[in-house]
Parts: C-alpha cells; sequence; structure tokens
C-alpha cells in the first residue's frame, strides 16, 4: 500500500512538474469520453445526408461544416472517436498479449526460444513498417479486424524486445533463485515472479506507441484499406476530403485530421508522462 | 575492415531470406482462391482446375516457394491483374519517381533538423531549444497525409504558389531524356533549365511533407548526442587549450556527433518508405507507393507483393550502407574486427 502511495505521490509530481502531461492527460480523459459516449452524446445523426446542405462551411448549426453529401463534420469527428481509438487500443492488448508473453519466455528461456522470437522480430524489422502493415492487410483481408491485427505485428518487435531485456536481467536474480529453490516449477516463476515485474515497463510501453497504433491505423484507411465508407473514421474522412482541398473546401479534410493530430500528439505527450512515472532515470 | 565489411554483408543475408519467406507467405494467406480468381466469375471448375495447374498452384507448398524463388532469381514477380503487364518493369519504371521524392524528403530534413539539433544543444534553456523541443514532439504527431493536404492548401490554393499536386510535371511540360530517370539530374544532365524548374516546382511540396515527418527524429538524435559529445573531456580540452568555440563545436564535436544520428537513419528510412506511400497518394505521385495503393483497392495482389519485396530489399540495402558508412566514418569500430 505505501508503495502504492508513494507512486501516486511521484505521480502528482511529475504532473506539478510537468504541466504539459496534465494537459495531455485531461485530453486523454476527454478522448475516452468521445469514444464512450460520442456517438450517444452527437447533436446531428453522424449517417444522416443532406444533399441540400452539401459542402458548407462551419456555421453555427455544422460547427465543423458539412461534406460532399451534406453529412455534419463535427458528428463525425466525434463518433469516429470510438472506431479510432478502438483500434488502437485492441492492437496495443494484442501486442502487449503477444510481444510480451514471447519476449518474457524468450529473455527467461533463452537457448532454443531466444533465437527463434529473436529472429521473427529480426525479420518484421526488415521491413519498412507501414509497408509490411500494408501487406499484412492486403492478405489477409481488408476489414478492421486485419488493421488491428498488422498494427499489432509491426509493433511486436519494440515489445519483444523490452520485455526480453527487462526477463534476461531478473533471470538468475535472488527472488527467482529462492522460488526455484522453494520447488516452483520453470513456468510457475515465469508467471508469478518474472511476469509481474515486466508489466510495468510493457506498460509505459502501450502508451508510447499508442499514437503510432492510431496513426498507423489512419494512414491505413486513408490509402482505402479497412475501414469502409460510410463509416465515421478519421483517415478515410481526410481521404474523401482531399479531393475537395484543391478547389478550397478545406474543412472537410481539416477538422478530422486536426483530432487525429490531437489525439496522436496527447498519446505521445501522456506516454512521455508515463515513463517519467515508472522510469525516472529514463527522463528526457 | 575488409573482413569487417563481409561479416556485415553476411548478416543481411538472414534477412533477406525472412523478406523473402514472409513476402511467400503473404500470398498464401490471401483468402479467397487465386486460380478462380484469375478465371474469372463465369469461368467453369475444369477451367479454374486448368489455371490452378498452369500457375502451380496444384503444387506442395515447398514447391510453390521453390518456384516462387526461382522466379525471383529470374528478376520475375509475376504480372499484374488488372493490366497484364510484368510487375517488375511496372516497379523499375516507377521506383526512380519514388527515390526522388524520397531522398528530397531526406536531404530537406537533414537540412532543417542537424543545425537545429546543433543550435538547442550549444544553447540549452534558450527560445531555439525550446523551439527544438516542440517540432520534435509535434513532429511525431503529424499524420503525414494530413500535413501534405495543408501544404496544397495554403500553397496551391490560397498563396497560388505550388502547381496542382498532380505528378511529376505539369500537364504542357514533357520529361527530360532518361539517363538516371531523376527528373533534376536528367535535366541538368540536358542543360534544360526549363524542365528543372518544372519539377523542382512539383517536388518542393511533397519533399517537405515527407521533410517535415522525418524531422523529428534526426532533430532529437542531433540535439542529444552533441550534449552528450559536449560535456565530454576532450571537448573541455579543447575549450581549454583555447580553440575558437566554432571549431570546437564543428570540427571536434560535430564530428562526434553525427554517429549516432547516422545509426538513427535506419529507423529514418523505414518512417520516410512508408510515409512514401501516404504522399505519393495525396500528390498523385507516379511512384511505386501510388501503383501498389491502386493495386491493393483492386485486390490485385502480384503488384502488391512486388511492391513490399521491393521496399523490403531496399529497406535492408540501405541499412547496409549506412553501418558500412558508419564503419568508414568511425575508425573505433575497425578495431573490433
Amino acid at each position: 500500500m505505501t508503495a502504492l502511495a508513494a507512486t501516486a505521490r511521484h505521480a502528482r509530481y511529475v504532473i506539478s512538474e510537468n504541466p504539459v502531461t496534465g494537459l495531455a492527460f485531461g485530453l486523454f480523459v476527454l478522448i475516452v469520453l468521445a469514444a464512450l459516449f460520442g456517438p450517444a452524446l452527437v447533436p446531428i445523426d453522424p449517417l444522416a445526408s443532406d444533399t441540400a446542405m452539401a459542402l458548407k462551411p462551419p456555421s453555427a448549426r455544422h460547427w465543423f461544416g458539412t461534406d460532399q453529401l451534406g453529412r455534419d463534420i463535427f458528428s463525425r469527428v466525434i463518433a469516429a472517436t470510438r472506431l479510432d481509438f478502438g483500434i488502437a487500443v485492441a492492437s496495443v492488448v494484442l501486442v502487449f498479449a503477444m510481444g510480451g508473453l514471447a519476449g518474457v519466455a524468450a529473455g527467461f528461456f533463452g537457448g532454443w526460444t531466444d533465437r527463434i522470437v529473436g529472429r521473427i522480430a529480426d525479420t518484421i524489422m526488415a521491413f519498412p513498417l507501414f509497408v509490411l502493415a500494408m501487406g499484412i492487410v492486403a492478405a489477409l483481408g481488408n476489414s478492421v479486424q486485419n488493421i488491428v491485427i498488422a498494427t499489432a505485428i509491426v509493433n511486436f518487435p519494440l515489445y519483444a524486445r523490452v520485455a526480453r531485456a527487462e526477463a534476461n536481467v531478473r533471470r538468475e536474480s535472488g527472488f527467482v533463485e529462492a522460488a526455484r529453490l522453494s520447488g516452483n516449477g520453470e513456468w510457475r516463476i515465469l508467471v508469478f515472479q518474472i511476469l509481474p515485474n515486466v508489466i510495468p515497463i510493457l506498460v509505459v510501453q502501450m502508451s508510447l506507441t499508442m499514437g503510432y497504433a492510431i496513426l498507423n491505423a489512419a494512414g491505413l484507411s486513408f490509402i482505402g484499406l479497412g475501414v469502409r465508407p460510410p463509416m465515421p473514421e478519421w483517415g478515410i474522412m481526410v481521404a474523401e476530403g482531399a479531393a475537395f482541398i484543391v478547389s478550397g473546401e478545406w474543412w472537410i479534410a481539416f477538422f478530422p485530421g486536426l483530432a487525429l493530430m490531437i489525439a496522436v500528439f496527447c498519446f505521445n505527450l501522456l506516454g512521455d508522462g508515463m515513463r517519467d512515472i515508472v522510469d525516472p532515470r529514463r527522463r528526457t | 575492415m575488409l573482413t569487417l565489411m563481409l561479416k556485415r554483408l553476411a548478416m543481411t543475408i538472414p534477412s533477406l531470406i525472412g523478406v523473402v519467406i514472409v513476402t511467400f507467405l503473404l500470398t498464401r494467406a490471401l483468402p479467397g482462391d487465386p486460380a478462380a480468381y484469375f478465371a474469372g466469375p463465369a469461368a467453369s471448375p475444369e477451367a479454374i482446375e486448368q489455371i490452378r495447374a498452369s500457375l502451380g498452384l496444384d503444387q506442395p507448398l515447398p514447391v510453390q516457394f521453390v518456384h516462387y524463388v526461382i522466379d525471383l532469381a529470374h528478376g520475375d514477380l509475376g504480372s499484374s491483374l488488372t493490366t497484364g503487364q510484368p510487375v517488375a518493369a511496372e516497379i523499375a519504371a516507377r521506383l526512380p519517381a519514388s527515390a526522388e521524392l524520397t531522398l528530397l524528403g531526406l536531404i530537406v530534413s537533414m537540412a532543417i533538423a542537424v543545425p537545429l539539433g546543433i543550435l538547442a544543444a550549444t544553447r540549452p534553456g534558450s527560445a531555439i531549444d525550446h523551439a527544438c523541443r516542440i517540432v520534435t514532439t509535434a513532429g511525431v504527431s503529424l499524420p503525414v497525409f494530413f500535413t501534405g493536404l495543408i501544404l496544397v492548401y495554403v500553397f496551391y490554393y490560397l498563396l497560388g504558389w505550388a502547381p496542382a499536386p498532380l505528378g511529376r510535371l505539369g500537364i504542357f511540360d514533357s520529361p527530360p531524356p532518361t539517363i538516371t530517370g531523376f527528373y533534376l539530374i536528367d535535366s541538368l544532365l540536358t542543360g534544360d533549365g526549363t524542365t528543372f524548374m518544372a519539377s523542382l516546382k512539383q517536388l518542393a511540396l511533397p519533399a517537405i511533407t515527407l521533410g517535415l515527418f522525418a524531422l523529428a527524429p534526426i532533430a532529437r538524435m542531433t540535439r542529444a548526442s552533441m550534449l552528450a559529445v559536449l560535456s565530454s573531456d576532450f571537448v573541455r580540452t579543447a575549450r581549454a587549450c583555447g580553440l575558437a568555440s566554432y571549431t570546437v563545436v564543428v570540427t571536434y564535436a560535430f564530428r562526434n556527433a553525427m554517429l549516432p544520428v547516422i545509426t538513427t537513419l535506419g529507423m529514418v528510412f523505414s518512417f520516410l518508405l512508408g510515409a512514401n506511400v501516404l504522399v505519393e497518394k495525396v500528390f498523385a505521385w507516379p511512384g511505386i507507393g501510388s501503383f501498389a495503393v491502386e493495386a491493393l483497392i483492386a485486390s490485385d495482389f502480384a503488384p502488391v507483393q512486388g511492391f513490399v519485396l521491393t521496399m523490403a530489399v531496399l529497406y535492408v540495402a540501405l541499412n547496409l550502407a549506412i553501418d558500412m558508412l558508419y564503419g568508414l566514418i568511425d575508425p573505433r569500430t575497425r578495431m573490433d574486427a
């Protein structure tokens, strides 16, 4: 309990020291609220089209203007939060489980396990990551679920390497030896002794890669993969607005792009803040 | 030195084998039956079987893999379903457009990021240091397709400085004779100033977009490694000996600080090659990225596979070149051999 209190005190210190982290945390709460309740709260149905009102600039009724079908962009941007945030969270959780387990096993057992996990990670790293993600989505099929899988796979090496390094330094430590001497099996030690020590570092990794996961998913849907219209999603909304930029209708692409940028910015700042809280030595 | 380089060269072989296996597996994971797809919706079962045999898809997987590798060794990447053209020829024709854009993007980002990082490191806590920190944090948050569209809006629609984002040259310009495939270099070689300016105008916005994207990691690394080098003993000694601060920073510190920056270039290239696809889509750039995107939309797999393979081989080669360059620049790495 005292350890928890100390962490909370340290977190308060980090936030008061660096108000930007506090701001990022506030934004994060807003994004989560928009993801949870956004679709229920929006003033206008994000799918309702009204061709009489097509391509209107921002006004009192349509805060962010309307698109080529007369749909309200403000409502669509808010409603899209759930899908974008959901894709990012799902892919990060997936890679947390896959990469974390594989890396911990590699670092703890060494030998062949280590070589196989290392080889897989190296092979993934031999590709430019976005290009590999494109190839995976093309091969597995064009769906939101496969965007989640592709984003998780390209992040695999990052998680596996961090988990491997952390498990490796603890492999011969006193508490592991003690557990071994009192008759615990290797798998039991892995799950109950090593894993709990590695999880906090992996959680930091999750918040650091969250921004990249959103960017990756939005990039894939920008080139027409995964999300299908008329589903509101930031990447595809920017793609729809791209055709109108050259004729001056900037608001169609601008607001979803801005929302995407703010979300990624928020996650990156939050990731840095989390790292400061968990590992004060690596502060930048 | 030579043995070290040969060792590094040997290290690329497992990467290349991994790349070939992954691109092969990606085709086989394709949902649906490629033979049925090839034959078209109206084909009879016999016709599909015939096509399956002619494509070699009735063979066991290891045999198919051997055929795939043999085809690759002959430079055969298959043919596009929609155009019927061989993929390898198409990629070779479009590669210079992508390479020109990516390299110019890298030059733009280096030209901004390196001085910015050095200035930030020599004046910690100053306005330029804060500017550097904002740029590095904001730079990684910018979706590259969004920056591109904003630049188009401002510089094409509002200010009218840039030409329409429609490829490598305007409609009324004719491309220079192909020597290297890089329009900037070819037009200079043939002494064609008008074409040079026209292609530079078309290149400016996409290259700046890519440059802004790659700026953050380079600036961050330059600043961090400059800070580390500036606080080291040999810099203190150089200062104590009374060398001018310009000599200390540029001759002594900068050359040492560049080494970690060169190492980060590997990661920067991973970003650049991926972002290239998005930038090509925004600016209708006729490179291999937009080729792959068009094929993706049409579920035409051979071009996508060829594209992923080309990009991965390029990336492995770039990493090799970076490591070799590192060995040439840093004499200490030669001692280890």
